[in-house]
């Protein structure tokens, strides 16, 4: 139970944090990169804040042996650059661009009322799940050749 | 246009950074939206109550800051439906394939120095970027 009001509150101190940074404005972050037009710098010190913290934040932390409530720190470990990854955040940056809402500035969205964050979420979710399925199938045709 | 908020923008990004090194040191996890988020579409992975907690958090805040202060934050979103549904469905499959997104690689990545993530938020930046021009300056808008 603490572990799971931690995380609430944890996730409490992150949706302040987008929805006062500005993060959950479609307008303002396609303004960032606008640079041609109307441009909006603030999303640089969005970026700026979050990264001095975290990187900060996170010497100290992972000096510790274990995390409060697990054994363990999950850390990714891969360090390759492969197809997946590219392409990937390729397509992400287009529906990033098209729309101005990113998953981490869209679920905060939620919490203001409008429509268009509930259209965007609904989407993004349907897209995860589809991409889930289709890596699992390329995953299965995969391991069916190899044997 | 948008207002310049430098001081407001650094506020919340540092907000954005102690939230994802507080769920560091209490759960050892990074705070990548599109992480938490895919694990929680079912098939549910076994550790679904944190993750929901967090995303109940991060909707909350807004609503609690609305509801409680009565400060405004602005909104806007000039994209139509149509669309957004389409950069919905791309921007989450591009994330999942691509193992994240701006929270993930763009803040929690990109602190550990990782050689993935710094690719990722270049790629992103980059892609996005280009999109935003050819709809604002050479298609002239959606």
């Amino acid at each position: 139970m603490t572990r799971i009001f931690s995380a609430l509150v944890i996730g409490l101190i992150f949706g302040a944090g987008i929805a006062l940074s500005g993060m959950a404005n479609p307008a303002k972050v396609l303004n960032f990169f606008d640079i041609a037009g109307s441009w909006d710098p603030s999303l640089a010190f969005v970026m700026g804040g979050a990264l001095v913290v975290t990187a900060i934040g996170y010497t100290f932390v992972l000096k510790r042996k274990a995390p409060v409530f697990d054994r363990l720190f999950h850390l990714p470990t891969r360090r390759d650059i492969d197809l997946p990854l590219l392409a990937g955040s390729a397509v992400f940056g287009i529906g990033w661009g098209i729309t101005g809402f990113c998953p981490g500035g869209a679920i905060p969205a939620l919490g203001l009322g409008y429509s268009d964050a509930w259209v965007f979420v609904g989407s993004m979710v349907a897209g995860i799940a589809l991409a889930r399925i289709a890596r699992h199938t390329m995953a299965a045709r995969a391991a069916g050749k190899a044997v | 246009m948008t207002e310049f908020t430098p001081w407001l923008s650094l506020l919340g990004g540092s907000l954005i950074g102690l939230a994802a090194v507080l769920l560091m040191a209490f759960h050892g996890r990074i705070a990548g939206m599109t992480g938490i988020l895919s694990a929680l579409i079912p098939p549910l992975s076994s550790d679904w109550g944190w993750r929901a907690a967090f995303i109940v958090g991060a909707i909350g805040a807004p609503a609690l800051i609305v509801g409680l202060t009565g400060y405004t934050i602005p909104f806007e979103s000039p994209t139509p439906a149509p669309w957004l549904i389409v950069g919905g469905l791309i921007a989450g499959a591009g994330a999942y394939f691509g193992s994240g997104c701006t929270s993930g690689h763009g803040v929690c990545g990109m602190a550990r120095v990782s050689p993935r993530s710094i690719v990722a938020t270049l790629t992103f930046m980059a892609s996005t970027a280009i999109t935003v021009f050819v709809i604002r300056h050479v298609i002239g808008g959606l």
